[in-house]
């Protein structure tokens, strides 16, 4: 029970992360309509800037600035990426944009730190193991759960709750109708998708103490992204954590206790999901997109 | 689906040949004589590159004969890419999972059972058609843009499995493919032989995928491609149709994969992985999609850039590819293909035409 109970604590770690990157992905695709397959090399700056600006010895400000750092980079490739999209109205064509930006990307990348696997220390204070339930869990996995409870509460507030998040779902619906009202749509959109980009950069750095950097995690963590907002739903909040938790448990049982199948064991929950409910497991109330 | 995008969505239907049918009938329209003597210059035309390509391996090395056999090949899988693409509206980025799959099962029976390539080929054939026929119904049910991000979480399992699975050999893939054979003849070691074999197949893939394009059946992919809710409402079955032409890509995609492998003699995850889709869509949108010879011609200049401009360049290979997706997307509008068509337009008509281009499709 207790190695389940580590890989359980792992998933939700996952979730975690995975739940910060989808957020951005899928309301990115559920208000423009925009696949942003650049979404894996947004959160590689992330990994990167970790490797890049946290040093061996765990300094806490030197990890705080560098999920600030992440944060600004990864808004402002969002905001470039939403500029670019806007150039055309073809969804293949956005999707080769964003696609070939990924690419250049991930290959700067490389080409600035090498095709080695880099490994980041987590902040020093947190860098120890816990006793839970008789097994000892590093302390800050719980704290990248801690994280995600954080952000799902803060963005389900921010969404569900706020002026801004009705005017964000409302865009979601019906784009056209929120334009009508006098409402700035493209300023909504490349703030969302800024918003978005920057929280997949975030989640590059908060990943990087558990799963490094190196060439190749860009495709793993969008493929990743896109299963879980396909599961969740196109354009839900809560279609994107629920998914994420989903994912995330799939993952880290099937590392545990199949770990030949585990890649394949995601794409089969997706094949379950999609088999019961084609648009998701939770899609977004005023969706429009099946 | 908003109102507005819906009456887009019509409007296409209307107005739009969005790409060629096929070699015979370009999108840029012109009398019937002038129609007819465009199709008998095309045959010529056909004739001529075949022959070319028959004729490589007497007068080049054999490493650029073995380069012209592997963009064949490549072009096998970019014929399967453009039936789901160009034909019927579908974005795919998962082909490259059953062009990895055949290209598996043509070295696993090289391997294990026979060196004979009409058997790999028919093998790879049918199991590119049942992976796709087991993979292919999660993405079938959706459109446009979902559907490129299923096939691509598709093609990403297939690629990740082939990466995992010892069975198979894992990330070092599969070596020790003996040469081919033909008939119970000798062994094909000489790359002009294997270059003939592979261009015969890809002759044959070609006619048999314009078969399909010209017809019926061809003529309701395209239908279902410019107005889904009209065909059903004629009363044929959009989701029947588009799942047949799926497994049916999937088989081209395996025959190609096993043509590349036979080149080859080996195989591996790197076959088959994302780069593989990426490539061979973009072929597919280069060459013009929908055209059948444009993205064949995409094929050869994508695999011309991969393999030599960015070897010559220290390996920077996705920094140039990055680029050419963003310069083709922004520079080539409709392809080499709508290039071409377009230079025909300037020359015979005068009268100023929209741009020929499928508007963005229903993503429901």
């Amino acid at each position: 029970m207790a190695t389940h109970l580590v890989s359980i604590l792992n998933g939700l770690a996952m979730g975690s992360l995975l739940f910060a990157i989808a957020l951005g992905l899928s309301l990115v695709f559920g208000m423009m309509d925009v696949l942003n397959l650049a979404h894996g090399a947004v959160y590689l700056v992330g990994a990167y800037v970790a490797v890049a600006l946290v040093s061996d010895t765990g300094g806490v400000a030197a990890f705080v600035l560098a999920v600030l750092a992440a944060a600004v980079a990864g808004a402002l490739l969002g905001g470039l990426l939403a500029a670019l999209t806007r150039v055309t109205a073809y969804h293949l064509d956005q999707a080769l944009l964003t696609l070939g930006v990924g690419l250049v990307v991930a290959e700067v990348l490389a080409l600035a730190f090498g095709t080695d696997v880099h490994s980041v220390t987590a902040p020093a204070p947190v860098d120890g193991g816990v006793t839970v339930l008789g097994e000892t869990y590093p302390v800050y996995r719980l704290l990248v759960i801690g994280f995600g409870v954080v952000l799902a509460v803060a963005v389900y507030v921010l969404v569900e709750r706020s002026p801004l998040g009705s005017v964000i779902r409302a865009t979601v619906a019906d784009r056209a109708m929120v334009a009508a009202l006098g409402v700035n749509t493209g300023r909504v959109l490349v703030g969302v998708f800024a918003a978005g980009a920057g929280l997949a950069a975030v989640g590059g750095v908060l990943a990087a103490p558990i799963l490094g950097a190196q060439p190749g995690l860009d495709e793993k963590v969008l493929l990743l992204a896109l299963v879980v907002v396909v599961i969740g739903g196109l354009g839900s909040v809560r279609g994107a954590l629920l998914g994420a938790v989903l994912i995330g448990q799939v993952q880290a049982l099937g590392t545990a206790l199949l770990p030949e199948y585990a890649s394949f064991l995601v794409f089969a929950a997706m094949a379950v999901v999609l088999l019961l409910r084609p648009t998701g497991l939770l899609p977004a109330r005023t969706a429009v997109h099946g | 689906m908003t109102a507005i995008r819906a009456t887009e969505a019509g409007g296409a239907g209307m107005d739009v040949p969005a790409g060629a049918p096929g070699p015979a009938a370009p999108p840029g329209g012109g009398a019937g004589d002038d129609e007819r003597g465009q199709g008998r210059r095309r045959a010529v035309l056909a004739v001529v590159v075949v022959a070319l390509l028959a004729a490589a391996p007497l007068v080049l090395n054999p490493y650029p004969v073995s380069a012209m056999t592997r963009m064949l090949a490549f072009a096998v899988l970019v014929l399967g890419v453009d039936l789901l693409t160009g034909i019927t509206g579908l974005p795919s980025l998962g082909q490259a999972a059953y062009f990895g799959v055949g290209a598996y099962t043509a070295v696993l029976v090289g391997v294990h059972l026979t060196a004979d390539a009409t058997a790999q080929v028919a093998a790879a054939l049918v199991m590119g058609l049942v992976a796709a026929a087991v993979t292919g119904w999660v993405a079938v049910r959706a459109r446009g843009i979902v559907f490129l991000m299923l096939t691509l979480a598709i093609g990403e399992s297939v690629h990740q499995v082939a990466d995992t699975w010892s069975a198979v050999g894992g990330s070092n893939g599969l070596a020790g493919m003996p040469p081919i054979s033909l008939f119970g003849g000798p062994s094909l070691i000489a790359a002009g032989f294997v270059h003939w074999w592979v261009l015969a197949v890809a002759v044959a893939v070609f006619a048999a995928v314009a078969l399909v394009v010209r017809s019926p059946y061809g003529r309701t992919l395209r239908g279902i491609r410019d107005n889904e809710a009209r065909m059903r409402a004629l009363g044929y079955r959009p989701a029947l149709a588009r799942y047949g032409v799926f497994c049916l890509a999937g088989a081209v995609a395996g025959v190609g994969g096993a043509l590349w492998a036979q080149q080859a003699r080996f195989v591996s995850p790197g076959d088959m992985g994302f780069e593989v889709a990426a490539l061979a869509l973009l072929s597919v949108v280069i060459g013009g999609p929908g055209s059948l010879w444009g993205p064949c011609l995409g094929a050869a200049l994508v695999l011309l850039v991969r393999d030599n401009l960015s070897a010559s360049i220290g390996g920077h290979g996705p920094l140039v590819l990055g680029a050419v997706f963003i310069a083709v997307v922004l520079l080539l509008p409709r392809g080499l293909a709508g290039v071409t068509a377009s230079l025909r337009r300037r020359r015979g008509d005068t009268t100023h035409r929209a741009p020929v281009r499928r508007r963005k499709e229903n993503s429901s």
